[in-house]
């Protein structure tokens, strides 16, 4: 059965014991702590018959009491710890007022059993119980979390721990799990409600008069021309610090959860992403971490500074802290509007300096999807970073130079890396065109009618006018529903994989990749795709409207039709301003990062802004949640269905 | 060599056939090896199967899943190519339109060079057997005669790997889609089988659809709620709206009106629109529009536009024509400029027209009356945001007139407080 610790009788006793521990002045207000830590491991429930009560409930954050929604009255929900090979009964006791569910994040399991209502289930209704019953095939880091209206974003979320059946490849002398989730005081319907009304609401970093005086943020001349197309740079988190509080397993920055370490030992992080909007960016100043798994596959060792990692998303990392200090765990907000923080230490009570909020991002050009100008001197060399992209092609050496290719159609080149759109112009080294001359390139983004290679010779990029883009021209995205839901069509977007995310550009140290990512075990299965399937991310801030292809869920759209065991390419194309983790249920999918039979297999990926990303799947019969998980995101309708049938099967 | 011909032979046999929709299983070819194309040659019979719409069944379970690479069925006339393993990062053939003399090239989509990916051209494509393979460094064996192309020394590009002699290397992740077609939807539920159809359709609606996208929102804003400090009588303004509906179509209300105190309410209206979103943007309104004052009063019908202009602009315009044939017309705009994260100052600029002169109401044809003002407003609370700041208004010509010999004001400046308020 399961065992529960009341944490927050925990807290108290330990905000009292800690109480005459003054802490370093020179801490910001926010992070003045109201504990000295708080190094109390997660309520851990396991074996083969769990029992879970989601009820409402209230929590203390910072000495302040929230509403939530709990399991088995802790927030986080328990760590459920499982080994590889068993198999579970999960009965779930809803105790709320009104329907629940929880979807087992990431884990394989028979479709019916994934917990989604309206597609696996019809949900949990009030005061009623559901037994979940499935056998664990993998191991690794997941977690659970409600997917029933908003419930995600009150609490009910809770890790998920399976010991490999086989030796762990990965050594370590002591683990600690990291949930890290975003908290607000108010409703989740009220924070969504604000985001209909003034999708800007919850943004106190946009760009203002005083700050342009103050020679702030863009130039007078990029506001007008972002103006123009009605595009804020600075929008880059929709739900921000400014009604968030970032949680480290439930404790806020000032509580200081605590991980205790002994100096010299290999400590495995289990990160896990249950925020229900806030992409993190994640780093242990003075700490590199070592990359071991994500989503829960092994994969190769990579040791890095700092990670970006969206809703739902998780990495495991070994630290191997060798002095006796302190270190603090910092969890930014991709605005950089807050902070999750928390401290590793020999011993609680300890704390180390809370380093300030960086300052944050403007989205650029690129992630406007305009990544394939981005080259300012059309070097394609950027491309060859891209997988499966035309590494420095050379059309000169194709002899477009020599015009042995009468009437060449660059009209329908997609000179795009990675090559999403047709009629791209990302990425080609022209030759001679390189450093100089397109006009005409400005024109419906790169569609140059009859135009020969020979003749892009001379001409200037640099006179290109971005105001005067194109910013919705449908040619570019034909499986793209034409309607209000669609405030933008990337015009060049370009694979972003090779990015370590918005804003960790130039911080100065090594950050994580998708790039850096290889499997430990090759991929189960290495066959060619049979097809491609391409997939718009489209929106409109301002009717905070949100879809695939340019449709809510609530449109009925024709689900996503796989054949059970058919391997295909699914390619992403972020046509909006901001980071979507996109998340499949009942399916890990291969990265096509140019790693072969060794691509990182996951089950949510961020595609950043304007960007794009592919990945091979291989369809699990079921019908299959597909969303964004960003939950206002997918409440707003960025969600689809994938069917899968067995071949002959399908009607 | 033995490759070329081979290949060449599976292009001939990919011609012969339709194009699309073809899943033939290379494995059917009896003593065909082709160790270029990486089939497998394990058990060939049990694969075997006639050319149907269907692709052949895998039994292949997702994750229990042998390394395995399975036959790609030679959907198209360009099988010959063997762009299996070919890897020509940069280019992509999809998408051939059949006039097009490139058909083997078409560079649409120019991606990854990914001749795998080419989609179903006709067959009477004529480079349908485009052997790449037997290019010196990318010469056309079978189509090269007409291939305009012939020179194109595909070599020259690093990193490509052309079919046979390197597509070893790719594996995986690394290879290019194909083109087979998607299957069509069903229309079944999986779940109905587990949990009863009654009970999925229910959740269908209630927890899929409506909690992704589908929901109703409403607002009701007052841009101007305000208190108007001015010479010969202080006065008041308001300027609201509410709405509700879905992301489309909302049903919308309208009100203005202004007055002075201590005297009977100057104008007021109201307005009861549908709205419907046009873009991203914009929304087309119609309706009607009631004018209780000034008297006696009107009822219009209106239609207008109202929505967000480049450069960040609100902007509103309508026309109206009244139950007694009048046509009058309206266009307002703003602007939030935002000084800091919490003071946002607000330019504001409304004119009212008339196609005619109506003395009844005092209104005179061509611009009636022209408001500007500035309200600097701070959000510490964006849904209750106190403002004060200065409004000039003015009227013109005939309603000037008519105003005048009323014995009122025709406009000045007033000094005004208020609160922009929504919910």
């Amino acid at each position: 059965m399961s065992r529960v610790l009341d944490r927050r009788q925990v807290l108290r006793g330990a905000s009292l014991a800690g109480g005459g521990l003054a802490l370093s002045a020179y801490m910001p207000a926010w992070a003045q702590p109201v504990s000295a830590g708080i190094a109390k491991p997660l309520p851990t429930v396991s074996g083969e018959d769990i029992t879970l009560k989601v009820a409402h409930q209230m929590m203390m954050i910072d000495g302040r009491q929230s509403h939530a929604i709990g399991i088995n009255g802790t927030v986080p929900a328990p760590l459920i710890r499982l080994r590889e090979g068993q198999s579970v009964r999960l009965h779930v006791v809803n105790e709320l007022d009104e329907e629940t569910s929880i979807h087992w994040h990431g884990l394989l399991l028979p479709f019916q059993m994934d917990g989604v209502p309206g597609i696996a289930f019809p949900g949990i209704p009030a005061r009623s119980t559901f037994t979940y019953e499935f056998p664990i095939i993998q191991s690794g880091t997941y977690w659970y979390h409600s997917h029933s209206g908003l419930q995600e974003q009150e609490g009910h979320y809770g890790p998920i721990l399976i010991d490999p059946k086989n030796p762990d490849p990965v050594q370590f002398d002591r683990e600690h799990v990291i949930v890290l989730s975003d908290h607000s005081f108010r409703h989740p319907h009220y924070l969504f409600d604000r985001l209909k009304k003034e999708s800007g609401y919850f943004n106190r970093q946009r760009q203002t008069l005083s700050g342009l005086l103050a020679g702030k943020d863009q130039s007078l001349k990029e506001r007008l021309e972002w103006g123009k197309m009605r595009m804020d740079p600075a929008d880059v988190a929709d739900v921000t610090g400014s009604v968030y509080t970032y949680l480290v397993n439930g404790y806020g920055p000032k509580d200081n959860w605590t991980a205790l370490f002994q100096p010299g030992e290999r400590v495995r992080l289990r990160f896990i992403n249950a925020s229900s909007m806030t992409t993190f960016n994640v780093r242990i100043p003075g700490l590199p971490m070592t990359i071991v798994a994500a989503d829960g596959l092994n994969v190769r060792p990579v040791e890095i500074d700092e990670f970006q990692f969206g809703p739902a998303e998780t990495y495991d990392a070994i630290v191997t802290p060798s002095d006796l200090r302190a270190y603090t765990l910092v969890g930014e907000s991709v605005d950089r509007s807050g902070m999750a923080r928390a401290t590793l230490a020999p011993r609680e009570g300890m704390a180390a300096e809370v380093p300030p909020l960086r300052k944050r991002p403007l989205a650029t050009m690129k992630d406007m999807g305009m990544g394939g100008m981005d080259h300012g001197t059309m070097d394609h060399g950027a491309m060859g970073a891209a997988a499966g992209s035309m590494s420095g092609m050379d059309h000169a050496a194709m002899g477009h130079g020599t015009g042995t290719m009468p009437g060449m159609d660059h009209s329908q080149m997609n000179h795009g890396a990675a090559g999403a759109a047709a009629g791209d112009m990302a990425g080609v080294d022209h030759g001679q065109a390189q450093g100089s001359a397109m006009p005409g390139m400005g024109q419906a983004g790169g569609a140059m009618p009859g135009m020969s290679g020979d003749q892009m010779g001379g001409m200037d990029m640099s006179v290109m006018d971005m105001g005067a883009m194109n910013m919705r021209d449908f040619s570019k995205a034909p499986e793209v529903k034409k309607g209000p839901g669609v405030q933008t069509i990337s015009p060049m977007p370009v694979d972003r994989t090779g990015d370590p995310g918005q804003g960790l550009e130039n911080v100065g140290h090594r950050v994580l990749t998708y790039r850096d990512l290889m499997a430990l075990d090759r991929n189960p299965d290495t066959r060619a795709p049979e097809r491609e399937i391409k997939l718009h991310l489209t929106g409109n801030m301002e009717r905070y409207m949100w879809g695939f292809d340019g449709e809510k869920l609530s449109e009925n759209p024709d689900p996503i039709t796989l054949l059970h065991g058919e391997r295909v390419r699914v390619t992403l194309i972020n046509d909006t301003m901001m980071g979507h983790p996109i998340h499949i249920h009942g399916h890990f999918f291969d990265l096509v990062t140019g790693k072969g039979a060794y691509a990182p297999r996951k089950h949510t990926v961020l595609v950043q802004p304007g960007g794009t990303v592919s990945w091979d799947v291989t369809g699990e019969e079921g019908d299959w949640a597909f969303h964004c998980h960003m939950l206002y995101h997918m409440h707003a309708g960025m969600m689809r269905v994938v069917q899968v049938r067995k071949a002959g099967a399908a009607a | 060599m033995t490759r070329a011909l081979l290949l060449a032979g599976l292009a001939s046999f990919g011609l012969a056939a339709p194009a699309i929709g073809q899943s033939m299983d290379h494995s059917m070819m009896p003593g065909m090896s082709m160790p270029g194309m990486k089939m497998p040659a394990k058990k060939p019979a049990a694969r075997a199967k006639p050319a149907t719409k269907k692709p052949a069944v895998r039994k292949a379970p997702a994750r229990k899943a042998p390394v395995r690479r399975a036959a790609r069925p030679a959907a198209d006339p360009h099988a010959g190519h063997d762009m299996t393993g070919m890897k020509m990062p940069g280019m992509s053939m999809g998408r051939t339109p059949a006039p097009d003399p490139h058909v083997g090239h078409d560079m649409s989509g120019m991606q990854g060079m990914d001749m795998g990916g080419q989609q179903a051209a006709p067959a009477k494509d004529p480079h349908a057997g485009h052997d790449m393979s037997a290019m010196p460094g990318m010469g056309a064996s079978t189509g090269a005669q007409q291939d305009p192309h012939a020179g194109h020394d595909m070599s020259a590009m690093p990193g490509m790997a052309m079919s046979g002699n390197q597509s070893a290397a790719k594996v995986g992740t690394d290879l290019s889609p194909g083109n087979k077609p998607a299957p069509a939807p069903a229309g079944d539920h999986l779940a109905d089988r587990f949990w009863g159809a009654d009970a999925m359709a229910s959740s269908r609606e209630n927890d899929l659809r409506r909690e992704h996208g589908g929901m109703t929102v409403y607002q009701i804003l007052f841009n101007l709620a305000e208190y108007q400090a001015r010479e010969g009588g202080d006065g008041y303004r308001w300027d609201g709206e509410a709405w509700i509906g879905g992301d489309i179509n909302r049903f919308t209300l309208k009100t203005e009106g202004e007055g002075t105190f201590g005297k009977p309410l100057e104008q007021a209206e109201v307005q009861a629109l549908y709205s419907r979103a046009l873009d991203p943007y914009w929304n087309l309104q119609a309706g009607v529009r009631y004018d209780f004052k000034p008297n006696p009063s009107r009822t219009y019908a209106t239609v207008g536009i109202e929505g967000l202009a480049p450069g960040w602009f609100e902007v509103e315009g309508a026309l109206f024509l009244s139950d007694k044939g009048d046509v009058l017309g309206r266009a307002e705009g703003y602007y939030d400029q935002r000084i800091t994260n919490w003071f946002v100052l607000q330019p504001r600029v409304e004119a009212n027209f008339s196609a005619q002169d109506v003395p009844e109401t005092g209104t005179g044809s061509g611009l009636t009356d022209l408001e500007a003002g500035f309200r600097l407003r701070y959000e510490g609370r964006r849904e209750f945001a106190p403002y004060i700041g200065v409004s000039w208004e003015r009227q013109f010509g005939d309603t000037a007139r008519f105003t005048r010999a009323r014995g009122d004001n025709t406009g000045g400046f007033s000094f005004v407080a208020g609160v922009r308020t929504w919910f």
